[in-house]
């Protein structure tokens, strides 16, 4: 379902079953009913994700005791082809404030035929949420694991040709 | 610069490679490198901002190693939770509509 790309970019895609304007309305309109629900950034249980459908909107989280949690800037937003969000999420998943250290996702939606559409996502730039990986890298410790993120590193270029 | 922009550069992919077997001082890089210790300065200044390589001090010197893990692990991450987000929104997507049923 995945492929690697670059160190700082996860590509995820998937074929459903759907015409592009539908599987276009779904990822935007029911994004709540499909992410993953363990990053909850609110202190309560989320009552809706709203992906506001417009530039500058946001996607955001609203817990049922009526507080909301924006963790995503609306960059781009073209139905029924594409879409481009700001992540502002932490490398600890809490809100990041600071633009500068936020990366993006772009969802593609291309229709194969009438009725069946490919999505492609891209997560890029996570080289922006930088601070924090000192952390990271206190706890792994030690040279071990350095040969295996060259190798890892190498297979891209090599992709790359 | 992005971390594919920075290592585009000949000399600090050599760098980049060099820190990749063990960490190192500037001193120690330009010993291997037919590169002026200023220029490998920069060079790692340029590394340092790409979050490709991270510094500490020892004494008198910075020794320099890569710091990949911190972005790998959030890498691995995101990639679980897109593929997850994707196959979920799979089955909601291919659900029978309101007017098929």
């Amino acid at each position: 379902m995945s492929t690697p790309a670059t160190a700082t970019t996860v590509r995820s895609s998937i074929v459903v079953e759907a015409p592009i304007e539908r599987a276009f309305r779904v990822f935007t309109e029911d994004f709540g009913r499909f992410k993953p629900p363990e990053h909850n950034m609110l202190g309560v249980e989320i009552a809706e994700t709203v992906f506001e459908p417009r530039v500058g909107g946001h996607l955001y989280d609203r817990g049922v005791d009526g507080s909301e949690c924006r963790w995503a800037r609306i960059l781009a937003y073209e139905a029924p082809t594409r879409v481009v969000f700001s992540w502002d999420i932490s490398a600890q998943w809490q809100v990041e404030t600071d633009h500068e250290k936020t990366s993006e996702v772009e969802v593609r939606f291309i229709a194969e035929t009438p009725q069946r559409t490919r999505v492609e996502l891209e997560h890029r730039n996570l080289e922006r949420h930088g601070d924090g990986w000192e952390g990271v890298s206190a706890g792994v410790g030690g040279d071990d694991g350095w040969p295996l993120y060259l190798r890892r590193f190498a297979d891209l270029f090599a992709e790359e040709g | 610069m992005d971390a594919l922009t920075a290592l585009g550069e000949p000399t600090r992919r050599a760098i980049f490679e060099q820190l990749a077997e063990r960490p190192r001082a500037v001193v120690e890089l330009a010993h291997v490198l037919p590169v002026s210790r200023p220029a490998i300065s920069q060079h790692l200044k340029v590394l340092k901002q790409a979050r490709l390589v991270t510094d500490r001090a020892a004494g008198t010197r910075r020794i320099y190693r890569l710091d990949l893990d911190g972005v790998g692990a959030l890498r691995a991450e995101l990639e679980r939770y897109w593929n997850q987000a994707l196959a979920a929104y799979k089955a909601i997507v291919e659900q029978p509509t309101e007017e098929e049923r």
